[in-house]
């Protein structure tokens, strides 16, 4: 649905000013004979207030002293500025949990870097029986959530002595972000012109050279949502920390998070501030590569 | 039409330059006239089956000419896969029918999880909260999601800007929402303690309908732009043509919206509300931090019932038997996903346009 709208980053200038020109189009088309729309103008305000106040609260609490939030509640505006809440939040452990996290992020995205685009090549070139088998057991893994793994899960990773340990972690986190980034290439690669396979050929290219020379940079749009895309399932990733980590040392952010407002409920300026520490890498890769941002957190439900 | 030669060796040169240059955009243009006609009907899923339709002499010059990656390309993913969802999978039924306390070894049991489980008054209550507060969901974020994405899918500047912002919520992790959230509505020291009057004695979180509501409202705020891209997305893919014709016709603002807008948006409506109830029958983190079940439990749904047997009362057996129960479902509902998306749906809403 989306891809008549935004096409895949692949095809690059020509395709970019196609779109701007046809947004142009629209935007003369519809300015003629249309009044401005001012109830919906009202109900976006009204949502607008119902998406920031709580983010207010959020950057707000996060630079105010304990005693200041506490006596003012969440919605008044600051008294005090500081960043005392966040060398709490480090003190209290978040620069290891913070760590913990890059690592796992860093790993699943590797892991996923390696395995799907071999796998989504073959799905797509390969026309045997077994790899649509193949690729309907990847579309049926699309429906196991892992809530549902979750005990044997435990059971596996504490028998293979991988409990508390961040691998332990990371195998099912980048395991459960297959079959989603494994359907996002698959689309991707089946948009390469079999006119360009065939010339390869001709050039008496092999199987490993058509893939890295032809189809990994034709594919760059897809690489980049399956990248966010899986960042962000281990960055934000709860359950499987939650039932297969236990130590300090072995924490993850959201765990952090989950810990800290259990044990330290009373510090909500430090809380918030652990989550706005939490949020700021998504922050950033939201202002400065939003297209695939966007398309990695819709997942399958864009296509 | 003519067997495969011209059709191979013209782009040649063309194509490969293009495919070095990563250029997708040039390398159909360079084609011959069989690959501009198929880029023009904009049929790209069927590209392949289209090289066939020239005859089986080309369908063979083709095979033997480009080389295909075997099977041993997937291995590795299946493999990993298997080890990690599949194995797990197979094992959960297998433990639903052992007693196992996480020491020892997983003893069989045969179905006393199940017979349990089924005369569990707070499982078969966990469904009904789980359907409920997945009903609730779509009924909450459909209209609302529909209304910021058609809004969205104007043309004017401030409104890409707002959308920009809208969008928000859904970066954070549904772990840090719920943190949040929680903060905000603390009884002691959230909103509910500064506005008496309004909240009562301030703690949403300590009846039923309080709590339901808290975890709905929280789920509307974190995901109602997820469904509102969907709904951008496909509004602006609606024909014009059909808007014009209306205002042509003299049909107002709204007429069109429901006239137009909504049915055209039918197919987005039925991905979202998939979405919606598999994300919701799926829903964890937020209940675990909001509400942890309660108050008593009031929000135990499912798949924190099946957290709290396994991984707090120790009776992974129970916990097994509960996540199959999930996984049954959640499969029946993926199946209709696979079914519903397929290439019947493309078709759909564009009848006796073009």
């Amino acid at each position: 649905m989306s891809a008549t709208v935004g096409p895949p980053a692949a095809g690059p200038r020509t395709a970019r000013s196609a779109r701007r020109a046809a947004r142009r189009a629209d935007a003369a088309g519809s300015a003629v004979g249309s009044r401005p729309n001012y109830l919906a103008g009202a109900g976006a305000f009204l949502w607008l207030c119902v998406v920031g106040l709580p983010v207010y609260v959020m950057l707000g609490a996060s630079v105010r002293t304990k005693p200041d939030y506490t006596a003012g509640g969440p919605l008044s505006l600051p008294g005090t500025f500081g960043f005392g809440a966040f060398t709490r939040d480090f003190s209290s452990g978040f620069g290891r949990y913070f760590l913990n996290t890059a690592v796992v992020t860093v790993s699943v995205v590797a892991i996923v870097l390696l395995l799907v685009p071999p796998l989504a090549f073959a799905i797509v070139r390969n026309r045997g029986r077994a790899t649509s088998g193949v690729f309907r057991l990847f579309l049926l893994g699309l429906a196991v959530p892992a809530q549902a793994v979750i005990v044997p899960m435990f059971y596996l990773i504490s028998k293979a002595g991988l409990y508390d340990n961040l691998i332990g972690v990371i195998l099912p986190t980048a395991a459960f972000c297959l079959p989603v980034c494994a359907l996002i290439l698959t689309g991707t690669m089946r948009d390469i012109g079999a006119e360009l396979f065939e010339a390869m050929a001709i050039d008496g290219a092999d199987t490993r050279r058509v893939f890295f020379q032809l189809v990994l940079p034709l594919s760059r749009g897809g690489l980049s949502t399956i990248v966010v895309f899986s960042a962000l399932q281990a960055w934000n990733g709860f359950l499987f920390p939650l039932v297969l980590t236990q130590s300090e040392s072995s924490k993850v952010l959201t765990l952090g998070l989950y810990n800290f407002q259990t044990q330290y409920g009373t510090d909500i300026p430090a809380l918030l501030a652990a989550v706005v520490l939490s949020t700021v890498p998504v922050l950033l890769v939201y202002l400065f590569a939003r297209r695939a941002l966007v398309q990695g957190l819709m997942g399958v439900g864009g296509k | 039409m003519t067997p495969a030669q011209p059709d191979m060796t013209a782009p040649g040169p063309g194509a490969t330059s293009a495919a070095t240059g990563a250029d997708s955009g040039s390398g159909s243009g360079s084609g011959s006239g069989g690959t501009r006609r198929r880029a023009l009907r904009g049929d790209r899923s069927r590209g392949g089956a289209g090289r066939g339709a020239g005859g089986p002499a080309r369908r063979s010059a083709a095979a033997r000419g480009t080389a295909r990656p075997g099977i041993g390309w997937a291995l590795p993913a299946v493999v990993f896969f298997g080890l990690f969802a599949l194995v797990p999978l197979v094992m959960v039924a297998v433990l639903s029918f052992t007693s196992w306390s996480g020491l020892g070894s997983p003893s069989f049991a045969g179905l006393t999880n199940w017979t349990k489980l089924f005369h569990d008054p707070v499982m078969i209550q966990s469904l009904w909260l789980s359907v409920l507060l997945t009903g609730l969901g779509v009924v909450v974020q459909t209209p609302l999601s529909i209304l910021i994405g058609v809004w969205a899918a104007g043309p004017q500047r401030g409104r890409a800007v707002l959308a920009a912002v809208f969008f928000v919520p859904l970066l954070l992790s549904v772990t840090a929402v719920s943190v949040l959230w929680r903060a905000l509505l603390d009884p002691n020291f959230g909103v509910p303690a500064q506005a008496r009057w309004l909240f009562g004695d301030g703690d949403l979180f300590g009846s039923r309908t309080g709590a339901i509501g808290v975890l709905v409202l929280v789920s509307a705020w974190q995901y109602t732009p997820l469904h509102s891209l969907i709904y951008q997305g496909a509004t602006r893919a609606i024909p014009k043509v059909l808007y014009q014709a209306a205002a042509v016709d003299g049909a107002g603002r709204v007429r069109q919206f429901f006239h137009i807008t909504l049915p055209q948006l039918r197919n987005a409506i039925v991905t979202s509300v998939i979405l919606m109830v598999v994300g919701g029958l799926t829903t964890f983190d937020s209940v675990l931090i909001l509400t942890q079940g309660g108050p008593g439990t009031d929000t135990t749904i499912t798949a924190f019932y099946m957290y709290e047997k396994a991984f707090k009362s120790f009776d992974y057996g129970a916990g097994a038997a509960i996540a199959l129960l999930l996984v049954v479902v959640a499969t029946a509902i993926s199946l209709v996903v696979v079914r519903l998306s397929g290439y019947d749906r493309m078709a759909g809403t564009q009848e006796g346009l073009s």
